[in-house]
C-alpha cells in the first residue's frame, strides 16, 4: 500500500517537474527550432513546431551578412585569452593567501571582492576616455584586459576556496620525506590544485563569453564578440527571426554545453563558497 | 607558523593582483569624481570649466533621475521576488524523488548560460511580438486579446526576461541548500506529524534562509547593473531606463561627460550600500 502511494506520487512529481523544466527551457528550444526554419515558417500562425521544411540556409546567411566567424573568433580568443592571463596572475595570489595566510589575508580578500561591486556604468566615461587616449577602442587587447579585470576578483576567490581545501598535512608529510619546495609544488600540490583551476577557468570563460556591457560599448566591429553580433538584430530590416535564431544558436550552444559541465562549480563559484 | 621567508614570498605572489585591482578601482574612480565636478560637454569640448557640485544637483533633481531610480527599484525588486519565489518552488520540486532528475536540472539551469542579448531579443520578438509571437498565439487560442508587451507594458516585459535569466541561479543554489537538509530531521518531523506547510515553514525555510540571503545579495549586484536587455529591446526611454542606462544616455545622447560622471558616482554609492552587506555576510562565513 505504502509503496503504491509512493510510486504514484513519484510519477505525479516527475510529470510536474518535467513540465516546469520544459517550460523554463522552452525559449531556448524554440530558438534552436526556429534556426532551421525559413523566415516564412518562422512567422507562421499557428506556429509550426516540428513539421516545417527544415533548412540550414540561415546559418550561411548569418555568416555572409554579418561575418559570424570573425565575431565567434573574437569571443573564443577574448574569453579564453583573458582568463588564462587572469589565472597566471591570480593563481600565485590565491596560492599564497591559502597556504601562507597572514593577519591581513581576510581583509585583503574582502577588499578584492568589493572591487567587483563597482558598477560598470558608473565608471563608463572614465574607461571610455582611457581607451580613447591609449587607442584601445575596438581592440582585442583593450577589451580582453577589461574582461580579465572584471573577472579577477571572482577568479581569485574561487581559486582561494579550492586551494583552502587542499590538506596542508600532506605538505608536512612530503617535507618529512625530504621533498624540496620545488618538488613539493610540482608533485604534491599541482595535481591536487588542477581540478579547482580547471573549474575556475570554465566558469570565468562562461562569464566573459556572456559579458554584455563593455563588449557592447567599447567594440565597434573588429574586436567585437558575439554579444555584439546578436545586438545588431535589435534594429533589423524585413523578416529576421530565423536568422536571429540561427545566430543565437551558434552563439549559445557551445557555452550551454560548457555550462552544463560546470553547474556544480557554479554554485560555489558564484556564491564565493558561502553555499556548498 | 609562517616564516619570515614565506611571508616575503607570499607578498610577492599577491602583489600583482593587488596592484592591478587597486589601479582598476582607483584610476577610474578618481577620474569619475574629477569629471563629475566639471561642466564638460563633448560637443563643446574646448569649453570645460569647474562647476563644483552642480552636476550632482542637476542629476539628482532631474525628473528622469527619479524615474530611473524608480525603474531600477522596480526591476531589482520584482526580478528578485519572481526569481527567488519561483526558485524555491522549482528547487523543492527538483528535490523530490523524480525520474530523470538530471535532465530536469539541465533544462532548468540552461537560461543562465544564454547571453543577455540573445535572451532579450528572442523574448521580445519570437515570444512577445503582438502579431506573430507565440504568446499572442496562445492568447488568441484561449480567446483572449494579445498583449502588445513592449508598447503597453515595457517594464513588465523587461522584468519577465530578467527573471527568466535569474530563476536558474536561484533554483540551483536553493536546491544545493535543500540537499544538505538532514534526512533524520525530515524523518523526525514526519514522525511528529508535521504537515507539509508547517514542515516547510519550520524546517525547510530556516535551513535555506542563508542560501536565499546569498541569492538575494548576489542577484541584487547584477540586477542593479542590467544594461544589455534594455539596450536591445527598448533602447531606454522613460519607461525602462534604469540608473546605468540613464548614465549611458547622458554620455552618448547628451554628450554630457560631467552629468554622466555625477550619475556614475551615485551608482557607485548605491552599489556600495549593497556590497557592504554582502561582504559582511561572506566575511562571517569565512570565519566559520
Amino acid at each position: 500500500m505504502g509503496l503504491r502511494v509512493t510510486t504514484s506520487r513519484r510519477i505525479g512529481m516527475t510529470v510536474l517537474a518535467w513540465a516546469i523544466g520544459l517550460l523554463i527551457f522552452f525559449p531556448i528550444l524554440w530558438t534552436f527550432l526556429t534556426a532551421f526554419k525559413s523566415e516564412q515558417d518562422a512567422y507562421a500562425i499557428p506556429p509550426k513546431f516540428l513539421f516545417f521544411h527544415w533548412t540550414t540556409e540561415n546559418f550561411g546567411e548569418v555568416q555572409a551578412r554579418s561575418d559570424y566567424l570573425l565575431h565567434a573568433f573574437n569571443s573564443i580568443v577574448l574569453s579564453i585569452g583573458a582568463n588564462l592571463v587572469g589565472l597566471a596572475i591570480s593563481v600565485p595570489a590565491a596560492w599564497a593567501m591559502a597556504f601562507a595566510p597572514t593577519k591581513r589575508t581576510k581583509d585583503l580578500l574582502m577588499w578584492m571582492l568589493s572591487t567587483k561591486m563597482m558598477p560598470g556604468a558608473g565608471v563608463f566615461m572614465a574607461i571610455y576616455f582611457l581607451f580613447l587616449r591609449f587607442h584601445l577602442l575596438d581592440s582585442r587587447w583593450g577589451i580582453g584586459f577589461l574582461l580579465m579585470m572584471v573577472n579577477l576578483p571572482i577568479v581569485i576567490w574561487m581559486l582561494y576556496t579550492y586551494f583552502k581545501e587542499i590538506p596542508v598535512d600532506i605538505l608536512e608529510a612530503a617535507r618529512m620525506d625530504g621533498a624540496s619546495l620545488t618538488n613539493e609544488i610540482i608533485y604534491v600540490l599541482t595535481p591536487m590544485a588542477i581540478p579547482g583551476i580547471a573549474s575556475t577557468l570554465l566558469l570565468s570563460v562562461i562569464l566573459s563569453w556572456n559579458e554584455a556591457f563593455w563588449t557592447l560599448n567599447l567594440t565597434t566591429f573588429n574586436a567585437a564578440p558575439l554579444t555584439y553580433l546578436i545586438a545588431q538584430f535589435s534594429s533589423p530590416e524585413g523578416t529576421f527571426w530565423a536568422k536571429l535564431s540561427a545566430a543565437s544558436t551558434l552563439a549559445i550552444a557551445p557555452i550551454l554545453v560548457l555550462g552544463w559541465f560546470s553547474q556544480k562549480q557554479l554554485v560555489r563559484g558564484l556564491t564565493f563558497g558561502a553555499v556548498k | 607558523m609562517a616564516t619570515q621567508q614565506t611571508k616575503v614570498a607570499g607578498r610577492l605572489l599577491v602583489a600583482p593582483s593587488v596592484i592591478l585591482l587597486f589601479l582598476w578601482m582607483i584610476v577610474p574612480l578618481v577620474m569619475t569624481l574629477y569629471f563629475s565636478t566639471l561642466r564638460y560637454n563633448l560637443l563643446d569640448a574646448d569649453n570645460v570649466s569647474f562647476v563644483g557640485l552642480q552636476n550632482y544637483t542637476y542629476f539628482l533633481s532631474d525628473p528622469s533621475f527619479l524615474g530611473a531610480l524608480v525603474n531600477t527599484l522596480v526591476l531589482v525588486v520584482w526580478s528578485l521576488v519572481i526569481s527567488v519565489a519561483g526558485g524555491i518552488l522549482v528547487a523543492i520540486l527538483m528535490d523530490q524523488p523524480i525520474f530523470g532528475q538530471n535532465w530536469v536540472r539541465l533544462m532548468v539551469i540552461a537560461p543562465f548560460f544564454v547571453m543577455p542579448t540573445v535572451s532579450a531579443l528572442v523574448w521580445k520578438n519570437m515570444l512577445m511580438n503582438p502579431v506573430s509571437g507565440l504568446f499572442a498565439w496562445i492568447a488568441h487560442s484561449l480567446g483572449l486579446p494579445a498583449i502588445d508587451w513592449f508598447t503597453d507594458y515595457p517594464m513588465t516585459a523587461v522584468v519577465l526576461i530578467v527573471s527568466w535569466q535569474w530563476l536558474p541561479f536561484a533554483s540551483l543554489i536553493i536546491l544545493t541548500a535543500l540537499q544538505s537538509l538532514d534526512e533524520e530531521q525530515k524523518e523526525a518531523s514526519a514522525l511528529d506529524g508535521a504537515g507539509p506547510i508547517s514542515y516547510f515553514f519550520y524546517i525547510v525555510l530556516p535551513h535555506i534562509a542563508r542560501a536565499i540571503t546569498v541569492v538575494v545579495l548576489i542577484e541584487t549586484i547584477f540586477l542593479l547593473n542590467v544594461f544589455a536587455e534594455i539596450r536591445v529591446t527598448t533602447n531606454g526611454g522613460p519607461a525602462t531606463s534604469n540608473i546605468p542606462f540613464r548614465i549611458f544616455e547622458l554620455a552618448t545622447n547628451d554628450n554630457d561627460v560631467g552629468g554622466a560622471a555625477a550619475g556614475g558616482v551615485v551608482a557607485v554609492i548605491l552599489a556600495n550600500i549593497v556590497a557592504f552587506f554582502l561582504v559582511r555576510m561572506i566575511g562571517k562565513n569565512l570565519e566559520a
